[in-house]
């Protein structure tokens, strides 16, 4: 039944160079774990140092796994899958860790809680964030969600190893508690939607899934109940992830107690591997799911619904928020809608290739935007976490105009407007709906980010428009800060001005 | 046609940007009096720029002109690539808005030379970095021929007015800044998924030909067989409603009307406005009523009617008859004001509500007035806000009621104000008069507009005069109600009479020899109105 293979079978079939840009990550953790213990004094410069180095290290091997469909490689008996999908969120997972560590060596110090194991854990995440957009089976899925989730409920409460009964370490560890209880409930959605699943199909693999598929439906067997029952648990487990109306309750509370680092991390590389892992399930693996024989899959009216749901509530209720971190959270929730509609978008016959790409730079601008709107807002805030709210932030433009102006151009990127790398996402978004003939949903995302100019102009008219009454925290505006803000924008503004640069990355993208 | 080398289009578009850049690098602070200077340099270079292309410029053929297409972007839809190309060029209605635009900008920015408003909130910098960076936009909209190009620089030109409304604006400039912001980018982004399902429906979003690419235009024009080139059923004469309101075409149709007649602004959609424009400072109105206005009438007569033929037929007197109620009301409105500056904003609506007839209109006579009424209404009351800012300038009031005999003291400022506001009632020898007659003349030989239609434009012609001179006589008649304490103010200064000249040439000329711009528009004009001929 099961033959031990030769060793020549084993190494072809492992393929290990395949999974390095994430295994090497893992494997420069380890060693960091190392440097931190023995670097005695020195550990201070030591740890963030050699933590950037190994992003770097990642992202040369990386180079050697991005290519195009047809060249795509399994690893670990078709476990993994190294494509230029894999490819390319790699690389932008990579970037908004860096740019997360940029901003946190200097909160992490004024906070007084600068500790090795900070950057130990925010390694990990990532690289379970990158197997994650490698992996190729549910199993996998389930066992890198679960390695990028855990360090991140640990940084989310991260502020609260200095116990000192503040509010912000309270704050943090209820956010940090919150997120594991969640995330764990949502866990076992995922794992529960992946046995129905292998329950129909008998597969976990994504390709031997979708080979079973069409047989499984064909029969119109109590497996068919089954697999359905199995896909939507599979979206609520990710769905949570990404957070998505109604799984997004705890968005807000989660973003506003964790250290502001942590929180422009996890709003980024968690949807990543969400969204990554929801695009293989739904377009590879049930990509056949059609209940009408020709019609689209079964999952794009749930899809749909999902996303217009999302994009509603997230702009509506971020309108009402006081502070930034809070308002980055819904306006994050509704980013997670935009997306969804490429996703939608990817269940019409022959729109999957263009809906997928949608989506990619969509998550590109998103990351270079996000971060950077994260890091201005990190650097008005005080020392005890207060400092973040709307009238913070008045009369910036004239106290700190390099920040405002920055601020102003995430702004107008996470509305959408041209020049800026919002817009190019938006556009292909909804060029890709448009296409799969989701014009209504089309219309809802064009709406809903008429609401969305609403809460971010307010920022912009805050910073520029009124002027300052209050005193502003001394501001954390340091060496690596600003650097951080200055990528993130330099990307904000390149992709958003350079549009065949966006598209000729993702231009080999397809997974369907 | 050449199609790839450096266009002159391409120069004049960029120009803004060079002196744009260039503003970057001073230093606010201590180069602050070269700053207006760079920036009066630039637009200067840059109306020079685009009277050497009105010079090349030939009015005999329809075709674009000094065109340069180069491919951009591959945006992937499904199976097919669509391509999106820089795609610039020029007709005599894209010329003679061009021609607009960089002439208005020098006058806006003399409008600004010592203004009050610096004294207050400093800022001059990026105060002329957003005009620049508007200045690019708005040429931008007004030559390019692909349609998401299109949408980009529409887009643009929001930001930079956003920030001049509400940095340095008066009291009430926040709620006038976002309300403007919101407003039309609402209108707008309806315009962005009508242009998406164009390119997907044709393959392209080239509106017109060029290097053996066939335009959506031309596509839609040569369309043969059953119905309409956008849906399959034709348009059934019996059941003109089911045509209005399920046909695609119509559809489409309204998407990108409504984002064209929010910036008009067509009534029932003007209500932004006179918000805008009264918060705006001096060059901000200007250049609002100046261009961005005819940013939306240029929209419908470039997309509207040559894209959707069919619809704008069937919409015709609809929107005809918006156009006419917002030529009564915007009068009506206006008579009402006490506040200078809210009266020639609302004149702005009755104004371009008779571009709307005129478009609407759907011949040859019709366009070519609407298209000249653009211009003279930009010059004109571009000019009346100049002369509101001046007034505010020297008595730091808006109200009517505290202003009178100010004809005593500036004899010369009010003999200016006088030529102005009758250019703007449409005295028969200035330019008003040209562009107002000949769209009543036009909708009069209309084939899809009743005599009603002219009967209540006339009566806009009427009112206007009543407006505009209850203004005048109440603000430059009688005694003087408010001396200045310092005699000086009444003097004009230099900056503020070289923003007038080139106006009173404007008036006068375009008044006096007008078929000099109805040579530029004949035959761009008659290859649209020809789609029309019943």
């Amino acid at each position: 039944m099961f033959e031990s293979p030769t060793i020549a079978e084993f190494i072809a079939e492992s393929n290990l160079a395949a999974t390095l840009p994430g295994s090497l990550l893992v494997a420069w953790t380890l060693l960091l774990v190392l440097v931190d213990l023995f670097a005695g004094e020195e550990r201070e410069h030591w740890t963030p140092f050699m933590a950037c180095l190994g992003l770097g290290v990642s992202f040369v091997a990386n180079l050697f796994v991005y290519a195009p469909a047809a060249d795509q490689q399994t690893a670990l008996y078709g476990m993994f899958i190294a494509d230029a999908f894999t490819g390319f969120l790699n690389i932008v997972i990579l970037v908004a860790t860096l740019l997360a560590l940029l901003m946190s060596r200097d909160y992490l110090k004024r906070a007084g809680i600068h500790r090795g194991e900070y950057y130990i854990l925010t390694l990990l995440s990532s690289a379970g964030a990158m197997f994650m957009v490698a992996a190729n089976d549910l199993i996998v899925i389930f066992v890198a969600l679960e390695l990028l989730s855990i360090p991140l409920y640990i940084l989310a409460a991260f502020r609260s190893i200095k116990n000192d009964g503040s509010e912000m370490a309270l704050k943090s560890e209820e956010s940090g508690m919150k997120y594991f209880i969640l995330g764990a409930f949502s866990s076992a959605f995922l794992v529960f939607g992946a046995a129905l699943v292998y329950g129909a199909t008998g597969a976990t693999n994504i390709p031997q899934i979708l080979a079973a598929v069409p047989a499984v439906v064909g029969a119109a067997g109590s497996a068919t109940f089954y697999l359905v029952i199995g896909a939507a648990m599979l979206i609520v487990g990710l769905g949570f992830k990404v957070a998505v109306v109604p799984f997004h309750m705890w968005t807000p509370d989660v973003y506003e107690g964790a250290p502001t680092p942590v929180t422009a991390l996890m709003s980024v590389t968690a949807k990543i591997g969400g969204f990554a892992a929801l695009l293989r399930v739904l377009l590879t693996a049930l990509s056949a799911l059609a209940l009408v024989e020709g019609g689209a899959t079964a999952w794009q009216t749930t899809i749909s619904i999902i996303a217009a749901l999302t994009l509603v509530l997230g702009n509506f209720v971020a309108i009402s928020q006081r502070n930034l971190k809070r308002m980055l959270a819904y306006s994050s929730i509704a980013h997670a809608g935009y997306i969804m509609v490429a996703l939608a978008a990817a269940g019409t016959a022959g729109s999957a290739d263009s809906a997928t790409q949608g989506a990619l730079v969509y998550i590109l601008a998103y990351m270079f935007t996000n971060l950077g709107a994260f890091a201005v807002v990190m650097t008005i805030e005080r020392v005890d976490g207060g400092g973040g709210n709307l009238d913070d932030i008045t009369g910036l433009a004239r106290t700190r105009p390099l920040m405002a102006m920055a601020m102003t151009l995430f702004m107008l990127s996470l509305t959408g407007i041209p020049l800026t790398a919002g817009f190019i996402g938006k556009f292909m978004v909804f060029a890709a709906a448009v296409q799969a003939g989701l014009v209504g949903l089309a219309v809802i995302g064009v709406l809903t980010s008429v609401v969305s100019a609403f809460y971010y102009m307010r920022v912009v008219v805050n910073m520029y428009l009124r002027d300052s009454s209050g005193e502003l925290a001394p501001a954390l505006e340091t060496v690596y800060v600003r650097w951080a803000i200055h990528i993130a924008l330099a990307g904000t503004l390149i992709f958003g001005i350079f549009y065949p640069l966006a598209s000729n990355l993702v231009s080999m993208v397809s997974i369907a | 046609m050449d199609v790839t080398g450096l266009s002159l289009t391409t120069i004049t578009l960029f120009l803004p940007m060079l002196g744009l850049a260039i503003l970057m690098f001073m230093n606010g602070e201590t180069q602050r009096e070269n700053l207006k200077w760079v920036a009066f340099a630039t637009s200067l270079v840059t109306f020079v720029a685009s009277v050497v292309m009105w010079i090349n410029f030939d009015p005999a053929t329809a075709d674009l002109q000094m065109v340069q297409r180069n491919t951009w972007a591959e945006v992937s839809l499904g199976d097919s690539a669509i391509n999106i190309s820089y795609f610039v060029g020029v007709d005599g209605i894209s010329m003679l808005l061009v021609l607009l635009t960089t002439f208005i900008m020098p006058i806006a920015i003399l409008g600004s030379f010592g203004s009050h408003i610096f004294a207050e909130r400093g800022r001059e910098k990026l105060y002329y970095i957003f005009l620049m960076l508007l200045e690019w936009a708005m040429i931008g909209v007004f030559v390019v021929h692909d349609l998401i190009i299109f949408y980009v620089f529409w887009e643009v030109t929001l930001v930079p007015m956003y920030f001049l409304i509400g940095i340095w604006g008066s009291e009430e400039r926040i709620y006038a800044a976002v309300k403007f912001f919101l407003y039309t980018m609402a209108g707008s982004i309806l315009m962005l998924i009508a242009i998406l399902y164009v390119g997907n429906t044709t393959g392209t979003f080239s509106t017109y030909s060029a290097g053996g690419d066939i335009g959506v235009i031309e596509m839609v024009q040569t369309h043969e067989g059953a119905g309409t080139y956008w849906d399959a059923a034709p348009p059934d004469a019996e059941s003109e409603d089911g045509f209005l309101f399920s046909s695609v075409e119509s559809f489409l149709f309204l998407g990108f009307l409504v984002a064209f007649a929010i910036k008009v602004p067509i009534f029932p959609f003007h209500s932004w406005l006179p918000d805008a424009h009264v918060q705006a400072p001096t060059a901000g109105s200007v250049i609002l009523a100046g261009v961005l206005l005819k940013m939306g009438t240029y929209g419908i007569v470039r997309f509207n009617l040559n894209l959707f033929p069919e619809a704008t037929v069937a919409w015709a007197p609809t929107i005809a008859f918006l156009g006419v109620v917002g030529i009564i009301y915007g009068a009506w409105v206006s008579y009402a004001q006490s506040n200078v500056k809210k009266l020639v904003a609302y004149s702005s609506v009755s104004h371009l509500g008779f571009v709307v007839l005129g478009i609407f209109a759907l011949n040859a006579q019709g366009l070519q007035g609407a298209t000249l009424q653009m211009v003279n209404h930009g010059i004109s009351t571009g000019g009346l806000f100049l002369i509101v800012g001046m007034l505010y300038e020297r008595w730091h009031t808006k109200e009517m009621a505290d202003y009178g005999g100010i004809w005593k003291v500036m004899p010369v400022f009010g003999g200016i104000s006088l030529v102005i506001s009758l250019s703007s009632m449409g005295l028969p020898g200035l330019n008003g008069f040209i562009g107002e007659f000949t769209i009543l003349l036009g909708s009069l030989g209309s084939d899809y507009l009743g005599f009603a239609f002219t009967l209540f434009g006339t009566l806009g012609v009427i009112l206007a005069a009543v407006y505009l001179l209850k203004m005048f006589q109440h603000v430059f008649m009688g005694e003087l109600t408010k001396p200045l304490k310092d005699e000086d103010g009444y003097k004009l200064r230099w900056h503020e009479i070289a923003a007038y000249i080139p106006i009173l040439i404007m008036i006068f000329w375009m008044g006096i020899q007008p078929i000099v711009f109805f040579n530029m528009l004949d035959i761009s004009v008659d290859r649209i109105a020809a789609l029309f001929v019943r």
